[in-house]
């Protein structure tokens, strides 16, 4: 990173155990005072060669639980967007009774996900009462997923060709019961994030993705529709039972004249997609037929046919941070993926990662960068480097943290005044 | 912006391209209970041509969509496939659009389309550490995700020689499973 020695600038290395998020990145940022003038990102921390896997050890069937693994969260969009991709490879239809339940799987996800993100964007701006309250709320959607799937996290629902487990009729009642409650909650919610002064104040003009900067770096899912690119592929390209619905991508246009691309902007794309979710899951349960739920029930009969298959194909799902994209090639008689390659949301959304930060303050940073819902893994420290003394400091996660909060309370001394 | 049916794209790519698009294909595939199409086109082109088709695909939508370039290792070639999407934000109406180009391994070099494409950058430098492809002109060379102290010469995504095959650690008694072609 090049400093420049006539004025006081300095580059301090976020990461790779990043103060704003879970997963290992790093940024470095170039600063002048307290203003970020450039801003590098270095990635690959957590690069654990699930491609290469999927090309060399695993058969097609055993990749769907690599592509589980893919994310902790997103453990739905990258199983979802594999087992199209294979299933156009080996020309495999799936019922339509099973397009359904995965789209009502997909959106619980981003019901859960959505939340996660607006918790942590809560406390990255020191409003702590706030991340336990959603955190809480968040618990309905999990006890649903757990209640559906039989398991918080990993819900290893998908198969090639299908679904693994059905939902029916009796748990419908269960279902519509977390819906309402969370319908009956959205508008707290909403007047909380959208109104409330506080988060007003960090988030407004924070930030800053300008349309045509999303557009030039290909900037996907919420960061992308909150600078106006109305991209989902849940509207855009039909998958799923996405196909029979009439979904709408939402931008902030559809509450605020103008829209801007900040932080604040993401909070409401967030927020109006939960309300979506809800809207989309209870469509699913009205609409969905009936039917099997697996096109060959039998693994080793399928597992057959995908080694005799030849062809490729390409999978796309919205992901809850954008779209998640898998390119599968079958060649005959190999028992392996000949290619295998991943594109997850995060990846095309760190390039819009300078263009948010610059002109930006440090204090900001955590927000910020958490704006994007990147998804990498968690926490700690910050090295701060002194260019002229050389002298370096640690500035652990806590001082980061405080900093921001500090901001915060500035913020509400100097509105009250 | 007009929209064109994948037929008529397919078309203007013939004329635009003439004896440089080798093949072209359209996929199509009946979803859900409506029985709406999912739609790609598959286009594989000469890598002269390479420039061009991509220039094409930026005439037929203002900033296009690139989510990937995915690389396959086939033995004498190489073959370099850029998923772009295009006609997004219409519902329904979105195409998957593959640019397949094939280097033979003597000459594994492509030009940037990071000055079409600004987002292409950190797919370029991934595609270059992890095939072996010299992407020429990029802007930003140095590696994406492979550490500093990787070896040289040595490419993840590749089945022949410059493969990782020395590097693989197995637990004891298991044999080395690799590229099982």
């Amino acid at each position: 990173m090049a400093v420049d020695e006539t004025k006081t600038r300095y580059t301090i290395p976020v990461g790779p155990i990043h103060p704003a998020l879970k997963e290992p990145i790093r940024l470095d940022l170039s600063i002048d005072g307290e203003e970020i003038v450039d801003v590098d990102v270095v990635v690959g921390q957590v690069h654990r060669g699930i491609e290469w896997l999927g090309m060399n050890r695993n058969n097609p069937i055993q990749n769907i639980y690599l592509a589980e693994r893919v994310c902790g969260i997103c453990n739905i969009c990258h199983p979802f967007a594999y087992v199209m991709a294979v299933e156009q490879a080996a020309g495999i239809t799936p019922p339509e009774r099973a397009d359904y339940i995965r789209v009502i799987i997909a959106e619980m996800e981003r019901i859960h996900s959505h939340l996660l993100w607006a918790g942590v964007a809560a406390h990255e701006i020191g409003f702590d009462s706030v991340f336990y309250l959603v955190w809480r709320v968040r618990e309905e959607i999990m006890d649903l997923i757990e209640y559906v799937t039989g398991n918080r996290v990993t819900k290893a629902m998908f198969q090639i060709g299908g679904v693994r487990r059905d939902i029916t009729e009796e748990q419908f009642p269960r279902i519509r019961q977390s819906l309402d409650y969370y319908k009956s909650i959205f508008d707290q919610l909403e007047k909380l994030f959208l109104d409330d002064r506080t988060i007003r104040m960090r988030t407004v003009n924070v930030g800053i993705l300008k349309t045509e900067d999303a557009l030039k770096l290909l900037a996907v899912g919420p960061t992308g529709r909150a600078s106006g690119v109305p991209k989902d592929v849940r509207q855009d390209q039909p998958y799923g039972g996405y196909a029979d619905l009439d979904i709408k991508a939402i931008t902030p246009a559809m509450i605020n004249e103008t829209v801007v691309g900040d932080v604040y902007d993401r909070i409401i794309v967030r927020l109006l997609e939960v309300a979506q979710s809800i809207e989309i899951i209870e469509q699913c349960l009205e609409k969905m037929p009936p039917g099997p739920i697996l096109a060959q029930p039998k693994t080793a009969v399928l597992l057959k046919t995908l080694t005799q298959a030849e062809g490729e194909g390409i999978g796309r799902a919205e992901a809850p941070r954008g779209e998640v994209v898998h390119y599968v090639r079958l060649e005959a008689g190999r028992e392996t993926l000949s290619t295998w390659k991943i594109r997850a949301p995060t990846y095309t959304n760190l390039m819009s990662i300078p263009a948010i930060l610059k002109g930006g303050q440090i204090a900001d940073v955590p927000i910020a960068f958490a704006s994007i819902d990147p998804c990498m893994s968690c926490t700690n420290r910050a090295i701060v480097v002194d260019s002229k003394t050389k002298n370096t400091s640690i500035l652990s996660y806590r001082e980061l943290h405080e900093l921001s909060v500090e901001k915060t309370k500035r913020l509400e001394a100097e509105f009250d005044s | 912006m007009e929209m064109l049916s994948p037929e008529a794209i397919v078309e203007s790519f013939k004329t635009v391209l003439g004896n440089s698009l080798v093949d072209s294909r359209i996929y199509e595939r009946e979803v859900a209970v409506k029985k709406n199409l999912f739609r790609a086109i598959w286009l594989h082109v000469q890598r002269q041509a390479f420039r061009r088709a991509v220039e094409h695909i930026c005439e037929l939508q203002e900033y296009p969509h690139l989510a990937i370039i995915s690389s396959s290792d086939l033995g004498t070639e190489v073959e370099l496939i850029y998923h772009f999407t295009i006609y997004y934000g219409h519902h329904l109406e979105e195409l998957s659009l593959g640019l397949r180009v094939k280097l033979p391994k003597s000459d594994l070099k492509i030009p940037t389309i990071t000055d079409l494409i600004p987002g292409a950058v950190f797919t370029e430098r991934e595609t270059q550490e992890m095939m072996g492809v010299e992407v020429v002109g990029i802007p930003d060379s140095r590696r994406l995700f492979l550490p500093e102290d990787f070896p040289q010469g040595v490419y993840p995504w590749r089945t022949d020689e410059t493969g990782p095959k020395d590097m693989l650690r197995v637990l004891p008694g298991r044999q080395k499973k690799y590229g099982s072609r």
